[in-house]
Parts: C-alpha cells; structure tokens; sequence
C-alpha cells in the first residue's frame, strides 16, 4: 500500500523533521515495514553525504563491528584518493555515518569509489538534502537520526509496506537520483515496465542500488533533467513513459512535485495555502501539520504540479 | 455501560462491527433529544460505538459529531432513520453501507464515502475522493464539491449528485440509478456500463466503452428538476444525458449450467 507525504514550506525554514515525522507516523497503518526521509536544510558550501556501511539482512557475525570501523576508514580514504576534503564525520549510529567535505569535481566518480567500499550504499548526496531511511516507524527512525531538531524548507517522506523487494535499507525510500545531488522522489504504486526502463537507463551508465521498481522515476527524472527538461517538463515525460499505476512525489533544491498516473489508482490528497503546501497519501497527516478545518482535494488522473518555495 | 454481543447489554443487531468486549464510553452530551459527540480525543472504534449506543439504544435521532479528524470509516453501518451531522472532514470509507440515515458532513470526504449505501440521504459540504458511492443501492448522494475517479463505480441504484467536476471513469460499470454531474467529467465517462443513466451539464473530456448519448425527454427533467429543488441547487442548467449504448450486451440467457439442462 505504501503512504507518501510532502511538504513544502513557502515562507523560511521550519521544523521540518518534526513536522514530517508526525505526518508519517499518523500514516503507519499504510506501511509499518521501513521509513524514510528526503529533508531538505539550509544549503551549505560543501557537500553533505549520508552513507550506510552494512544493510538490515547484512549479517551481525563476529567481526561485525570491527568490519565497520575499517569500511568508515576505507570510504573516508577514497574521498581523500578523488580529491575531496572530509571537514567532518558524523557517526549516526553504528551502521550510517555522515560526511561534510569540500569537492569540485565529478560526482559519479565519487560516489562509485564510496558504493565499491563492499556493502557501503550511498543513500544522499548534496548541498541541502539529507536522506535517512531505515526499518521501523516514522518515530523510531527520527529518534535513531535525531531529526526532531532538523530545521529545513521542504521535504518528502515515505512508510513502506513491501510488495516488490525486501524489507532493508536498500529497498526503502525515499532514493535519490545517483549521480545527480539534491533530487529525491517517493513513489506509491507499481511500476510495470521496470526492466525495460533498467535495462536501458543502465545502458546509458547509470546504476541502480536496489531491486526495487520505484528507483527507475530517481534516476528516470535526474537523465531527463541531465539533458536539460525542467522538473516539470520530465514529470510529464514520466506520465507518458513510465507504465503502471502511481503516485509519486519528487523534491529537488528548490521545488516539490507531484504526479499522479492516467487511473487515478493511488490516493493523494493536496492541502495549498499562501505559505505551506502539503501532499500525503491520507488526510489525516496533512491535519498533523495544519490544525483546523482546511480545504482539501484530490488532484485528477494524469495530473503533474510542481510547487516552487 | 459495557456493550457486549450477544449478552443483555446490546440490543440491536452489531452484524460484526462491535467488538464482542468493547465499552461504550458515553461521553455523548444529550440535550432536548440531540446528542452531540466531541470526537477529537476518541478513536474510530469508539465513537461508532458510541453513535450506535445513542441511535439503537437511547432512542436519539439526531446526532452531532465534531472534530471527526479526518479518521477513517466513521459513521459506517447505521442500518436506521436518524438525522447525523459531522462537523469536519472524514477520512475513506466514510458512512459504507449505511441503511436509511440522513447524513450533512461540512467538510470533505476520502475514498470509497457511501460505499454500499442502501438508503438515505448524505450531503458533503466539500470535496471528495476517488470512488464515492461505490456500489451504492439506493438513496441520494450530493457532494458540494469535486470528486475524484471513479465515481458510482458499479452503482446499483440511487442517485449521485457532483455540483464541482469529476475525474476519469466516473460511472464505471454502472448498473442503475442515475448520476447528476453538474461539473466538467474527465476521461471514460460511463465505461462499461449496463444501464442506468448519467446527466451532465459540464465538458465531457472522453466517454468510455459503450457509453452514448441520449434523448432528454420531459421525464429526466421532470427528475432532474425535483432533484435539484430538494438539494438547493437551483433551476437545471442544459444537460446532456447518456446511457449504455448495448453494443456489449453479449450475454447468453442461460448460465452455462442451465444451458446444460436445456439442450
């Protein structure tokens, strides 16, 4: 079933980590199995990027720990080997870490020597956004990343219920769309003509983290994006070239997208004022965050909207 | 006061939407033979239950609801004639098979609203979802607002009323009754449908499989009219109706194994 939730904030920067984990949180029973967040922060100088170095079902033998400590060494070694200066580390937890460093050049190849570290996935990569996903419910995964205090603009969020990969860190969302920084997307539905838009986005160089189908809109986007179409205008390329039923939503540095497939099969419900815009899966998440009665509509089939902060 | 199935406390026939130890709270405050419940605090379980407890038990007819939420599947399953008024929005599933209640939500609804409703009147002050008034059997339906697809899926009876527009498929596979769509209609309008007949007064972007237009005679305005005089709506705008054109009735008279006794 899957929930999906958006928020976008048109007046300065609010508690945006809070306010999407009760968004999230009030939609549980859409999706128990993993959480994720795409939030977006004041946009620094240098690049931020989150990392895991072991996934859910990797195994917690013997040498677990210490095999941690030596893949975080290795992955700080290759950033130093491609020219990059780590400024910072931040150790979330045992598995993820967080690194700030200065970089001016090519971002695929720095983040194909990270992902070559074994086990190591990329999960954001950017100026202003910062993905966290992980098993569990929307508070027990804004309480192991501390996103209560996160102060942002705009930001999208996802609870999962498994239909076409595993439960693990590499299957939730939201995914950003490696190589291209700050763009993000999360997806309810299903997506019918996967391999086809694999085979041939892998044919153009690009690589996927995870078997799961929703990936393909990231990257799909971030390609058409590449060759210069506007948020909007790949969005509408995706309605006609992306087969199955969805809804899926999409945060780039500065705007937030909707889009929604010919049969209207997956709910979204759109709540606008003069400066806050929130999209979810349910009403009551976007209650969560504006209290009150509010106006609120489902946007029709085929629909594509893009809100700029 | 405990509501227990099948013992003396419960009355009425729960059909499986009580939970056989489930307590009524009673937080309900009855005036002059309204009851009017603050729902912000409680859970779905509980204020169903604690509307039964007041239209079967206590004998109110007219019950009033405030800060429903948004939650899901309020107001389901009341299977007698009372008046109830929500004051807020509901989440999907609202007041599913109702039989004989006269509901006014002043909010917006979710998905699937009315679903198999038998009898009654609903009016939704505001928009709804995908899938309003599937299935419905009977009744009137009036949403002051637009709607999402789907609408009067496999409707069986009654009447749907959309005063804003629609989206695609509305009256899928639509069987009886009668659809008013004051608005414009997206695409597939009245795919697949057996009969019934739906009236239009907006664009219609594309019509579905088997659906054609038809002659307005003096009886739909008739109709039309009385209708829309209940509701508030005022005089009938020009109307376009249409109907299954049959084209895709290719049905044998038999079940196969009837047929099997015949030859």
């Amino acid at each position: 079933m899957c929930g999906i939730a958006g928020i976008i904030y048109r007046d300065g920067p609010h508690a945006v980590g809070e306010d999407m984990k009760q968004m999230l949180q009030s939609m549980k029973h859409r999706g128990p199995d993993s959480t994720g967040y795409a939030l977006y922060g004041t946009p620094s100088e240098a690049f931020r990027m989150r990392i895991t170095l072991a996934d859910t079902n990797t195994k917690r033998d013997f040498d677990f720990a210490e095999r941690l400590v030596r893949r975080r060494a290795e992955v700080e070694g290759r950033l130093h080997a491609v020219g990059a200066s780590v400024t910072e580390i931040d150790e979330t937890t045992d598995y993820t870490s967080t690194f700030t460093f200065d970089y001016s050049g090519d971002l695929k190849t720095l983040a194909d020597q990270v992902e070559s570290v074994r086990d190591t996935q990329v999960l954001s990569l950017g100026h202003a956004l910062e993905i966290v996903k992980d098993i569990g419910d929307a508070e027990t995964v804004a309480a192991q990343y501390n996103l209560d205090k996160m102060q942002g603009t705009h930001a999208i969020g996802h609870v999962r219920m498994a239909t076409e990969s595993d439960v693990d860190i590499a299957g939730a969302h939201p995914y950003w769309a490696y190589p291209f920084s700050d763009i993000a997307v999360v997806h309810n539905g299903q997506l019918t003509n996967y391999f086809y838009w694999r085979r041939r986005l892998e044919r153009n160089g690009h690589r996927f983290q995870s078997a799961c189908d929703s990936e393909i809109i990231a990257v799909y986007l971030a390609e058409r994006m590449s060759e210069g179409a506007s948020l909007e205008d790949a969005m509408n390329q995706s309605m006609e070239e992306l087969d199955g039923v969805f809804t899926y939503l999409c945060v780039t540095a500065d705007s937030l997208g909707m889009a929604k497939d010919e049969l209207a099969a997956k709910p979204l419900v759109l709540y606008e004022s003069d400066d806050i815009i929130a999209v979810a899966s349910e009403e009551i998440a976007i209650r969560e965050v504006v209290p009150g009665e509010i106006e609120t509509y489902d946007p029709f089939e085929g629909e594509v909207m893009v809100w700029t902060r | 006061m405990d509501a227990v199935v099948g013992e003396s406390q419960i009355t009425y026939d729960a059909r499986g939407l009580v939970e056989v130890d489930d307590t009524v709270l009673g937080v309900a405050v009855v005036k002059d033979g309204k009851a009017t419940i603050d729902a912000s605090e409680l859970t779905t379980r509980k204020i169903n239950l604690e509307i039964r407890s007041l239209v079967y038990e206590q004998g109110i007819e007219d019950v009033t609801i405030l800060n429903p939420g948004g939650k899901h599947s309020l107001g389901v399953g009341i299977l007698t004639r009372c008046k109830m008024t929500f004051e807020g929005s509901l989440g999907y599933f609202a007041l599913g098979v109702i039989d004989g209640p006269e509901v006014t939500v002043n909010g917006r609804v979710g998905w699937s609203a009315c679903e198999n409703m038998m009898a009654g009147v609903v009016v939704i002050n505001g928009n709804a979802g995908s899938l309003t008034g599937a299935a419905i059997r009977g009744g009137d339906l009036v949403i002051k607002g637009r709607v999402g697809a789907r609408t009067g899926i496999d409707q069986k009876g009654g009447t749907i009323i959309i005063t804003g527009d629609a989206g695609s498929n509305t009256g899928f596979m639509m069987q009886r009754g009668r659809q008013l769509l004051l608005g414009d209609v997206g695409p597939h309008l009245g795919d697949s449908m057996y009969d019934g007949i739906i009236y239009v007064a907006g664009k219609v972007k594309s019509l579905g499989a088997d659906c054609v237009p038809g002659e307005m005679t003096d009886e739909d305005l008739e109709f039309v009219t009385r209708k829309m005089g209940l509701y508030d709506l005022g005089t009938p705008p020009e109307l376009q109706k249409f109907v299954c054109g049959k084209k895709l009735y290719n049905y044998d008279n038999l079940e196969p194994h009837e047929r099997k006794l015949v030859l």
